[in-house]
């Protein structure tokens, strides 16, 4: 393996002086030849939701998985993204699967949802193309309809389900709360999970499910479901879903005087969600995430600098999630020392990764192994975050 | 009592949004017998315009209202001087598939110069709320529903009492006979896309207000509720609409209140396929024969 990655790096060294030389005096600008991209060039797939009802996570994990591109270019790799917007659509995403497994890749990192990310690990698997996804969270994922892992495709979130029981312990332990009512939306795998593993495991702590209740995406009006929730007893709202939604739900909430403690998922993470429910309205706000700027690492400091020195603004979970990914599967490529597919696959496999996210290595189902952190929101901002790991079996 | 009270009043504020979208399209139905499926995405654009009228140029609520129904009378009659005049001899269907084509061509113009995410309305009228006993009204739901009175109580005034608006009837009677009277068919029909546009722009920019959030697919599924509402009162007939748009906004509401949510759009269209079958002229539609 070492003398191969050697092999690989001094042929890598070879190739750029190369390509400096034929560049001349203009080789300043270009150090790492992007005119020269032929076959050494490797290109790595970034399948996003781009545009679309959750074009916010698709677009902040463009960013991310641009940015460690781009850094991984400026220490002397030669790494070419190639873009691919699903419109938030799974059946685009599965269109763009069987056009990116055509164009050569060496991997791919995306999409951002669970929806169109399950629709396409079939076919990317099919076709061994390494799928890094920053944010697919939903149970079992990573696993094929027989319940055998997707030799190819990996994850570096957790699972819906530890995400959800994470809360209910949460809910249970530390704000003590004891009866529940859970609004959720209907038209997401990834709300159903939550929805799914929340009650399993509040039920276990001893607590009441009140009401549980649903929405579809792309609804502006609540004001009757809550109306209908407002004289029931019960002292917490749960809400797993997005923030489009969620941020509407939370401001009509308080606006009719639902002032009990709301929590939610990583769904909510998103600046939107200021806008939406608006800053006043955010307060007695709970929700799930893996990643938090309070309290960061030094890898995660330098992260934030250059995320906000390239794009000028702060980064969101997804986009260090995408960031991590690209990273992994960066390394995992050099590691391996070629772009054959099983080199990089089993490259990914074995790999310790230290990320900004965290470290990690993937269980037998690709998953990770870490712990979800809680976030409280204090008018709109992130005040604290608790490490919660709940007792599942 | 308080809980259907206050849903009553949930109802009613949704119910003004669907009333004034579902005008647009019973007028223009009632005129040229065209089911204009774009009329959902004009007012997503006023929402739009009243967006930018508010944020660009820092507008209070009552000058965006003005400005984003004069904008979307003017983008009403373009669209029909552009789309549907031309067609207007042309079979039904042809006019029809046009409408649905205008409706695709909005929807994916505002997503390419708007961005397609959702965008926050921003707050331009004070929202604050009013206890009666126990129920609670906001300011925001007195003032759709206030300006929804306004504006139906304005255009049944101005087609009965007005020469345009007899115009209007002449047309939608028999436009060959009314071009024989000396009546400007083209300047009518024009005029009747106008009015249906502002009114849909109207409740864009009132949505706008009420839930803070709008993205350029929000016309679609309000444009079918409010078709439904108009088919419902009978279509092409004005008092029709308005009581189908504030029964569609009810239902939903009582649906969702007091059953679940998932069933309000069944529910809906449910009542939609019972009129059908028992009264397919509508509520207040008479059963007349079609000249051939």
């Amino acid at each position: 393996m070492k003398t191969m990655k050697k092999a690989f790096m001094s042929a890598l060294a070879i190739m750029m002086a190369a390509s400096l030389a034929a560049c001349g005096d203009s080789s300043s600008d270009t150090p790492s030849g992007s005119d020269n991209s032929g076959s050494n060039t490797v290109k790595i797939g970034l399948h996003f939701e781009l545009t679309g009802e959750v074009a916010d996570y698709g677009n902040a994990e463009l960013k991310g998985a641009k940015l460690a591109i781009k850094q991984a270019n400026e220490a002397g790799g030669n790494y070419e993204e190639v873009i691919y917007d699903n419109k938030s659509d799974t059946t685009e995403a599965v269109t763009l699967a069987a056009q990116l497994a055509n164009d050569g890749v060496a991997g791919v990192v995306g999409p951002a949802t669970s929806g169109s990310s399950a629709a396409t690990y079939q076919i990317k698997n099919d076709a061994k193309v390494t799928v890094i996804s920053p944010s697919a969270t939903q149970i079992g994922v990573t696993l094929d309809p027989s319940g055998n892992v997707y030799n190819y495709v990996f994850r570096i979130c957790f699972e819906d389900s530890y995400q959800g029981a994470a809360m209910a312990q949460y809910a249970v332990d530390t704000l003590a709360k004891g009866k529940v009512i859970i609004y959720a939306d209907n038209s997401s795998d990834y709300a159903k999970g939550l929805t799914e593993a929340f009650t399993e495991q509040f039920k276990k702590l001893g607590g009441t499910i009140v009401a549980t209740d649903y929405y579809s995406k792309g609804d502006t009006d609540f004001n009757s479901v809550l109306t209908k929730f407002k004289d029931m007893d019960y002292d917490v709202l749960y809400i797993p879903g997005y923030y489009n939604e969620a941020g509407l739900i939370i401001k009509q909430a308080r606006e009719m005087g639902i002032d009990c403690e709301i929590i939610g998922s990583d769904g909510f993470d998103s600046e939107s969600l200021i806008d939406l429910a608006g800053a006043s309205n955010l307060n007695k706000v709970y929700y799930t995430t893996a990643y938090t700027t309070v309290g960061a690492s030094d890898a995660l400091q330098a992260f934030i600098d250059a995320y906000k020195a390239e794009y000028n603004e702060e980064p969101s979970m997804f986009s260090a999630l995408a960031y991590d990914s690209t990273n992994l599967l960066i390394q995992a490529i050099e590691k391996a020392g070629s772009t054959d597919s099983d080199a990089v696959r089993s490259a990914v496999e074995n790999i310790e990764f230290d990320g900004v996210t965290g470290s990690f290595s993937f269980d037998e189902t690709h998953t990770p192994i870490k712990s979800v952190l809680v976030v409280t929101l204090v008018d709109g901002v992130q005040g604290d975050a608790v490490a919660v790991s709940p007792d599942v079996d | 009592m308080t809980q259907f009270l206050q849903q009553m009043i949930n109802g009613l504020s949704l119910g003004s949004i669907y009333a004034l979208v579902a005008l647009g399209y019973t007028m223009v139905y009632g005129i040229i017998k065209l089911i204009n499926f774009a009329h959902g995405d004009i007012y997503m654009l006023g929402a739009y315009i009243g967006f930018i009228v508010t944020t660009k140029l820092g507008l209070g609520f009552f000058p965006a209202l003005v400005i984003s129904m004069a904008g979307c009378a003017l983008i009403g009659v373009t669209i029909e001087r552009i789309a549907y005049k031309p067609l207007r001899n042309a079979t039904r269907i042809t006019a029809l598939i046009t409408a649905i084509g205008v409706s695709y061509f909005l929807e994916a113009g505002t997503q390419r110069v708007m961005g397609a995410g959702v965008q926050t309305f921003p707050n331009v009228l004070a929202n604050e709320t009013i206890m009666f006993g126990d129920v609670r009204i906001s300011t925001q739901q007195i003032v759709i529903f206030s300006v929804t009175i306004v504006l139906m109580v304005a255009l049944t005034f101005l087609v009965n009492k007005t020469k345009v608006g007899r115009a209007m009837r002449a047309v939608s009677v028999d436009p060959d006979a009314a071009r024989l009277m000396g009546v400007n068919v083209d300047a009518t029909i024009s005029f009747t896309f106008a009015i249906g546009s502002a009114l849909a722009g109207a409740a864009g920019v009132l949505v706008g207000l009420y839930y803070n959030s709008i993205n350029p697919l929000m016309g679609m599924l309000p444009g079918i509720k409010a078709f439904i509402a108009a088919v419902f009162g009978g279509i092409g007939i004005i008092p029709g609409a308005m009581l189908g748009g504030f029964f569609i906004g009810v239902v939903e509401t009582l649906v969702a209140g007091y059953w679940s949510s998932l069933w309000k759009d069944a529910v809906v269209y449910l009542i939609l396929i019972v009129i059908l079958i028992v009264k397919p002229a509508g509520l207040l539609g008479k059963n007349v024969k079609e000249k051939v």
